[in-house]
């Protein structure tokens, strides 16, 4: 049996029927076509679904889409601004090469603006703390903590 | 990975959430061990009863000299609560060691404690501060004491029907200093092995000790032990190491692929000396 659900993403409202088991991360990709959010694990311990459900980061492989009934989404497709300028954590990222395959990066930028809206300048434990729920298999972490430093240095 | 099917309501008031739960649906709160289970379909729930709705569950306030703490608070609202960081810092303290940020954004304190994880973080803390919880029915409600609701591994005294739905803990006394130490499975996050220490040092003599341990074995559990051999002591360096070695005494470690008994068993006597001595650096 389906419910109904409304949902703000990215600032966009939808509303859709859905069963209670579909989980969020297949609610984004398949029923709303957002697939920036990746799903790598499926057992919340990769990070790569991860979107900001009313300002908090979390992992959408492990929440039901109903539970987000009536919450603003925030996906990686709406982090850079209506222009299309890039938000900070995007620029540092690019511009100190936070990726190499890409696979992470959404989740890598969800959960990074999520360490500096609640700490503006984080000391380098602090980043590399609050990116522990996000794997890289291309082991590229210290490139991304230099993208997150660099993006806590733009924010200044 | 997909759940089986089930029915899913999300009430509004805590009223109409025990009605459901007395008649057998699954209390949903966070849903961080909950939601994994379903997948791996190690857990199949006909009806979930999602709780995290109901604002009557989500606060902390103190009263009484005491911090009660509605069980819908996630571990970053007991993290970053500045009344817990104040007045109860060693349930914030360990709050923080859990999981990671996207994990203490949605995994709340009742939730926790009522899965009762034998590696979770929150048990240490809970019997080192001796810990109240709070369960209610539709028709019932009674508190608990930590060291009587948590019984084995996944196994509470919560009888059916009954949900948590609020944790008390004391606000901390003057000269008291406390810490938690983990050693962490890197890949999950639990702890092997944790040791919370509460000490209360009075005119250079250790007067109160308190020393919570979760890992180790199928139950979270007070190293009485311990805790005693420091009583009447200053602290000094062969104090903390004689009575941080007692505290796996008379408990039956568990072994899994992490971490045998006997490497357990080593841990806990290594953590706990440095939880004691943390705790004992904050008595001033």
């Amino acid at each position: 049996m389906t419910q109904t659900i409304s949902v703000t993403i990215n600032g966009k409202p939808y509303t859709h029927d859905v069963e209670p088991r579909l989980l969020l991360i297949h609610y984004l990709r398949e029923v709303v076509g957002l697939t920036g959010s990746h799903i790598g694990c499926e057992t919340s311990l990769c990070g790569a679904c991860t979107v900001e459900v009313d300002g908090r980061a979390i992992k959408s492989c492990t929440m039901f889409a109903v539970q987000a009934n009536g919450a603003s989404i925030l996906t990686v497709e709406g982090l850079a601004d209506a222009s299309g300028k890039m938000h900070r954590v995007q620029e540092g990222f690019w511009n100190e090469h936070g990726l190499q395959c890409g696979f992470c990066t959404p989740g890598m930028l969800m959960v990074s603006k999520q360490i500096l809206d609640r700490n503006p300048s984080p000391t380098e434990t602090e980043i590399r703390e609050g990116l522990d729920g996000n794997l890289c298999r291309c082991t590229g972490y210290q490139h991304i903590v230099k993208a997150v430093q660099a993006a806590a240095k733009a924010g200044v | 990975m997909i759940p089986n099917t089930f029915e899913y309501t999300a009430p509004l008031t805590l009223k109409v959430a025990l009605a459901l739960i007395g008649e057998g649906g699954k209390p949903l709160a966070g849903g961080m061990s909950l939601i994994p289970m379903m997948k791996l379909r190690m857990a199949a729930p006909e009806h979930l009863v999602d709780i995290g709705r109901i604002a009557e569950l989500n606060y902390i306030r103190e009263a009484g000299g005491e911090l009660h703490i509605g069980a819908n608070a996630t571990h970053y609202d007991v993290e970053s609560s500045p009344l817990i960081v104040g007045k109860c810092p060693l349930l914030a303290e360990t709050a923080g060691h859990i999981g990671d940020i996207q994990v203490r954004n949605r995994g709340t304190l009742g939730g926790s404690v009522a899965h009762a994880d034998p590696s979770a973080d929150y048990p240490a803390a809970l019997q080192a501060l001796e810990a109240k919880i709070v369960l209610t029915s539709a028709t019932s409600q009674r508190t608990v004491a930590v060291g009587d609701f948590f019984i084995d591994t996944f196994t509470t005294s919560l009888e059916p029907g009954e949900l948590v739905t609020e944790v008390i803990v004391p606000v901390e006394a003057g000269l008291t200093g406390t810490s938690y130490q983990k050693f962490l499975q890197p890949a999950s996050g639990f702890a092997i092995v944790g040791v919370a220490a509460r000490i209360r040092r009075e005119a250079g003599k250790i007067t109160v000790a308190r020393i919570g341990v979760t890992g180790v074995s199928g139950n979270s559990y007070r190293a009485l032990k311990a805790e005693a051999a420091l009583v009447g002591k200053a602290g000094s360096d062969a104090e903390i190491d004689a009575a941080a070695a007692l505290v796996g005494e008379g408990v039956e470690a568990g072994a899994d692929l992490h971490a045998s008994a006997e490497y357990r068993l080593h841990l806990a006597a290594n953590y706990a000396e440095r939880a004691i001595r943390v705790a004992l650096s904050r008595t001033a």
